[in-house]
């Protein structure tokens, strides 16, 4: 399968009070059509702010994309004019946000949300375009789509906004779409219903997904790759059932034993990872994880690159790869 | 929202009553009365005792407080606002063509005002801290540092001195002489817009910058629309809520409260009038006025009730 989505070597960097901050570092990554792709890690990770410059929404003057490429089906985003990112915003590339709450405007009908995007990129006349909004708000199992339609946010459970949020994203048929966290704000109950309707229509659909998300459970199931970030780079990439059965970095390592599991004692101990996600403006020297890293060598305080470890594209950044790889087989 | 309307306006009858009862007392707290304002005679003198009972009784002075009360309501409420005290004519009368100067002032005014701090503020808010929004500020501020009648002057005399010309001091009602009243009443709405912009600029700024940083915002960019379609459609609808009661109260506000402004276009508003009548304890005449801009207080914000429930829906339903 073709690439769909390439990005190499990003960086883009957020002008703070107490210095220049490297959310994202030099990160290298992509998504195959119609693939899955998780970005996992802590909050501060870079997460966000890699899927916020995909789409070029950084906010200046603060934030800056300062170098790499983001090759979208042949064509490098971070070269477009602003004109033709607005183009693709949308209509080729379509984000999920995190806060259903927030996100969708509270003085506009849901209606009027589904409708605006088709109707500037596809000039849709509002009959067709209202026609499939109602289409829209049915995939995302919305019932009774007529009544809804002209209904404002504010009529709307969390769960629900969601629902309208992912229609509104696969308005215009977009080959991506980026979701940020968008199980995060919701119920337990509810979270499954959303990743489970996300999965299902971007089967449908052929659409591709970059979830990022910090909950490996929702990475387990709904992911056919991963990316692991920490301190703004990527410090593991596999195929998600690979990284679960052969995790080989010691934070990987680590946040899978701080996930409760269904088949351990019930008493088992979770096993926390120790210390506080670093602050990125005093990052170490060296890999970023080392202070709290249990496999720390001498070597930590020279970055370990990403190397690939298999054949089969399984990447770590640690010196220790090789030895933890025996050790996370003795404790699962 | 018919019954939110009707809540709204039923709300209006009690307030105006209140209203009545303040302004009936306070004019009698205040020392003296018309007929003292009248007949006082050079250097403190009084006319005889006799005489200013005969025209304290001729007036219904005489009378207890709460029989004066309940004939002012009674006329009231039969929209009679009887005769003026001091000069006899019916009030109605006196405060017609006054009325109609003062509205229309109040309006043209706001409307500047309002063309002026929407797009001002909004300019400012999406080039924040660049020498666009400086300037705005600096434009803004000098409008909140100079009184209106002061600015007033200088049109005047700028207009004297440079082109020979002066706008015309009688004033001509809008429905009798359109240009000739315009171009006498544009240059106080100019120099009383202008001051009045100042404040709903820095609003609409603020209040421009606060919900353009909402989520919604990002998601509309990221949907692709166009800057124009997110500010109007998106942000506006939402930043306008505030600036809205600003520009409404100082509207309402307008309408009574350009004393000097007044003197200085020599233009016989209800400002100069208020005044008059309160000098001249013209109590029939200034509890008429303070009706009649009190209703018109109680009118505008009820309108701007109505215009918050229309543009935010979450109000609809409380």
């Amino acid at each position: 399968m073709a690439k769909l989505l390439q990005v190499n070597h990003l960086r883009t960097t957020f002008a703070t009070s107490t210095g220049l901050v490297r959310a994202v570092d030099g990160v290298s990554w992509d998504v195959e059509e119609g693939e899955t792709v998780a970005l996992v890690g802590e909050s501060g990770c870079g997460k966000s702010v890699s899927a916020l410059s995909i789409m070029r929404l950084i906010a200046p003057p603060a934030g800056r994309i300062e170098s790499g490429e983001i090759f979208f089906k042949g064509r490098d985003l971070l070269r477009l004019s602003d004109e033709e990112m607005r183009e693709v915003r949308g209509s080729e590339i379509a984000m999920v946000f995190q806060e259903p709450m927030t996100s969708l405007n509270p003085v506009l009908t849901v209606g009027r949300q589904l409708t605006e995007g088709m109707e500037i990129h596809y000039r849709t006349q509002p009959a067709a375009a209202r026609a499939r909004a109602l289409k829209l708000l049915e995939m995302v199992g919305i019932s009774d789509p007529e009544r809804r339609l002209p209904q404002y946010p504010h009529h709307f459970s969390g769960g629900m906004r969601q629902r309208i949020m992912i229609a509104m994203a696969l308005a215009c048929n977009p080959q991506l779409i980026l979701a940020d966290e968008p199980t995060t704000a919701l119920d337990v109950t509810i979270q499954a219903q959303i990743l489970e309707l996300m999965r299902n229509l971007s089967r449908e659909l052929g659409v591709a997904m970059l979830i990022i998300t910090h909950n490996l459970g929702v990475v387990a199931r709904y992911a056919d790759r991963v990316n692991v970030m920490y301190a703004g780079r990527i410090i593991e990439q596999a195929t998600a059932a690979e990284l679960y059965a052969n995790p080989r970095h010691p934070y990987t390592l680590g946040l899978l034993h701080s996930v409760p599991r269904l088949d351990e004692p019930r008493r088992a101990r979770l096993d926390p990872i120790e210390g506080q996600p670093p602050d990125l403006t005093r990052l170490p020297p060296g890999c970023a994880f080392q202070p709290r890293c249990k496999y720390r060598v001498e070597r930590c305080v020279e970055a370990p690159p990403l190397v690939p470890l298999d054949a089969a594209g399984h990447c770590a950044a640690c010196w220790e790869a090789a030895n933890i790889a025996s050790a996370s087989r003795v404790t699962a | 929202m018919a019954f939110y309307i009707l809540k709204r306006l039923l709300a209006i009858i009690p307030t105006l009553f209140g209203v009545a009862v303040l302004i009936f007392l306070l004019l009698r707290v205040v020392p003296g009365d018309v007929v003292e304002a009248r007949y006082m005679g050079e250097g403190g003198q009084f006319q005889s005792q006799e005489l200013m009972q005969l025209e304290r009784k001729k007036l219904g002075l005489d009378q207890p407080l709460w029989k004066q009360f309940t004939t002012w309501m009674a006329g009231l409420a039969r929209l009679d606002f009887g005769i003026s005290m001091w000069t006899g004519a019916p009030i109605t009368e006196e405060i017609k063509l006054r009325f109609a100067l003062s509205l229309q002032l109040a309006l043209m005014a706001s409307t500047i005002a309002t063309l002026l701090a929407i797009p001002l503020g909004i300019l400012a808010a999406i080039k924040q801290d660049t020498w666009v929004d400086y300037a705005v500020r600096v434009f803004s501020i000098a409008g909140l540092a100079m009184p209106s009648f002061w600015l007033g002057i200088l049109m005047i005399l700028g207009m004297l001195i440079i082109f020979k010309w002066l706008p015309p001091m009688v004033f001509t009602p809008l429905w009798v002489n359109p240009w000739e009243n315009l171009a006498q009443l544009i240059w106080p709405a100019l120099a009383v817009g202008y001051r009045y912009s100042a404040v709903s600029t820095r609003m609409m700024r603020s209040a421009m910058l606060e919900v353009l940083r909402e989520d919604y915002i990002r998601t509309a960019r990221a949907k692709g629309l166009w800057l124009k379609l997110i500010l109007s459609r998106h942000a506006l609808k939402n930043a306008i809520l505030p600036v809205l009661t600003i520009i409404s109260l100082e509207f309402a506000f307008l309408l009574g409260g350009l004393v000097v402004t007044e003197q200085v276009f020599n233009l016989n508003g209800l400002g100069m009038l208020f005044v008059e009548g309160i000098a001249r304890r013209d109590y029939t005449l200034t509890q008429a006025l303070v009706m009649l801009v009190a209703t018109f207080f109680l009118t505008v914000n009820f309108v701007v009730d109505i215009a918050y429930a229309w543009l935010d829906p979450r109000i609809r339903y409380r």
